[in-house]
């Protein structure tokens, strides 16, 4: 194991141990700041119960399921925004405003549309990754060296076969580098309307806990939350890793 | 014809063609009456909007909270990295925990800060400034990785103090990356602010947002989202022109 590895997790000891000391003497309330080995036992309970992992199941399910439908339209038109280069040139900016806009603040209107249901959320996350995986796309096809679109060229490819010989190929690295922003702002969204709108997976478990004053199980869950979620980011970054070495 | 004149032409188009679908959608009576209203009754709500009175407070007490949050967010965001940073191993150590951070669904700390700082500003602005954190410090942190090694080592044979190194040799070579994460920290930090107040407050635009859905006056929630659009875009374009300014001076 690398030293910062180590020392990260070290870290984490430090910090829990801090949070122990500055509540066990009661500088703050117990109520507001529950002491971690409340707050673990809570969460040891959370899972015992079933709460916390068909919570975190549904959160992921419907992240996937947003990120595969933001995928497959956001390539696509990357794809065209790259093939039509005046498009490119026209939509960039307005996508990179689109980009940093608070789309989430749409969820009212999709719960109207889709209903209250699961397809709302799963809307949303699509929604709001599609302008990252779209941006990516066209990024990465515009990296692929120009050499290479020359020699296929010379050699009288056609177009289907430039895209499947070469610009797939070259551009895969990319697109997966494109598709990870697009499963975190999917997660970030998908988790936020659950909570905002008191359905669905892990957001709406933590609101709900707040709303119990289940205080230790509100901590729980919601650093349950972040761990996870930091864990699935790591996992797609191992993977993007492996497949830009394969 | 020349290449910004047909990019222009695109747009042009673009805009009017979604004009005419929305419009189209809105009397096609394909969605329940009222998802989309029609353009102008959006616009009638907004002109509506701007000229009660009644607004203005909302729209101040949402800047003030976006505004506080995001300096004290961006504060931590610059000083824990440029303090710690220069520590090898507590600052690698500490650009780790915020590098797993920063992409987590933070709004799940909503209830927690509601219970340490109070339903009213005080969680909202913890919310911002909690967002605008990462984004600073993700990028300050990987400016000052980037900071000529040759200089650093000059700044400390001159025996520079901590004061002088931060403001004589880092600030300037990082001002640039540092400002583009502001940019993305003032942009989340709205995000935050406005989800905090749709959850659970009596004020503020996010507040006026999801009040109006709840009593299903849509039109005035969509002239809402536009003011709050329009609102961010002049934030970041302040945060775009101060960073050319910087830049060129």
């Amino acid at each position: 194991m690398r030293t910062s590895t180590l020392l990260s997790f070290a870290g984490i000891f430090v910090a829990v141990s801090a949070w122990h000391a500055t509540v066990a003497p009661g500088w703050v309330s117990g109520y507001i700041v529950p002491p971690p080995l409340e707050v673990w036992l809570e969460g040891v309970k959370l899972v015992r119960d079933g709460s916390i992992l068909p919570a975190f199941l549904l959160t992921l399910s419907q992240t996937m399921a947003a990120i595969a439908i933001a995928g497959a339209f956001g390539i696509v038109c990357g794809w065209i925004l790259y093939r039509h280069r005046i498009l490119g040139l026209a939509y960039e900016t307005w996508l990179g405003a689109l980009f940093s806009a608070p789309l989430i603040l749409f969820y009212p209107i999709l719960m109207v549309v889709f209903g209250r249901n699961p397809s709302a959320i799963v809307a949303m996350g699509a929604l709001a990754s599609l302008v990252p995986v779209i941006l990516q796309t066209r990024a990465g096809l515009l990296g692929v060296r120009p050499v290479l679109l020359s020699v296929a060229r010379s050699f009288n490819a056609s177009e289907a076969q430039v895209a499947r010989k070469l610009l797939i190929p070259a551009a895969l690295p990319t697109l997966f580098t494109g598709l990870r922003p697009g499963l975190i702002y999917a997660m970030i969204n998908v988790v936020a309307m659950a909570y905002l709108a008191n359905f669905g997976g892990l957001g709406f478990l933590v609101g709900e806990l707040y709303d119990r004053f289940d205080i230790p199980g509100m901590y729980a869950a919601a650093l349950f939350t972040i761990v996870m979620s930091a864990m699935v980011f790591w996992g797609a970054e191992r993977l993007e890793v492996w497949i830009q070495k394969t | 014809m020349s290449q910004s004149a047909r990019i222009n032409l695109i747009r042009a188009i673009t805009l009017v063609g979604l004009w005419l679908a929305w419009e189209g959608l809105a009397r096609s009576g394909l969605l329940y009456r009222g998802v989309v209203p029609s353009n102008f009754s959006v616009l009638a709500a907004a002109w509506k909007l701007l000229t009660d009175p009644a607004f203005y407070p909302h729209v101040l007490r949402t800047s003030q909270e976006v505004g506080v949050g995001f300096v004290i967010g961006a504060f931590f965001g610059l000083a824990l990295p440029l303090l710690i940073g220069r520590i090898r191993l507590v600052g690698g150590v500490v650009d780790n925990y915020v590098q797993v951070l920063a992409p987590t669904p933070k709004i799940v700390f909503l209830p927690v800060l509601l219970v340490l700082f109070g339903v009213d500003a005080g969680s909202k602005i913890a919310m911002g400034a909690a967002s605008a954190f990462f984004p600073v410090a993700v990028e300050t942190f990987a400016a000052l990785r980037q900071v000529n090694p040759v200089l650093v080592n000059v700044a400390r044979s001159f025996n520079a103090t901590l004061w002088q190194s931060i403001t004589k040799l880092d600030l300037p070579s990082m001002a640039q990356p540092v400002l583009s994460g502001m940019r993305l920290g003032l942009g989340v930090a709205i995000v935050g602010v406005l989800l905090a107040e749709i959850k659970l407050s009596n004020r503020g635009l996010g507040f006026l947002t999801i009040n109006f859905y709840n009593a299903f006056h849509i039109p005035d929630m969509y002239a809402v989202l536009l003011i709050v659009f329009v609102f961010a875009a002049v934030a970041n374009a302040l945060i775009s022109w101060l960073s050319r300014a910087l830049s060129k001076g």
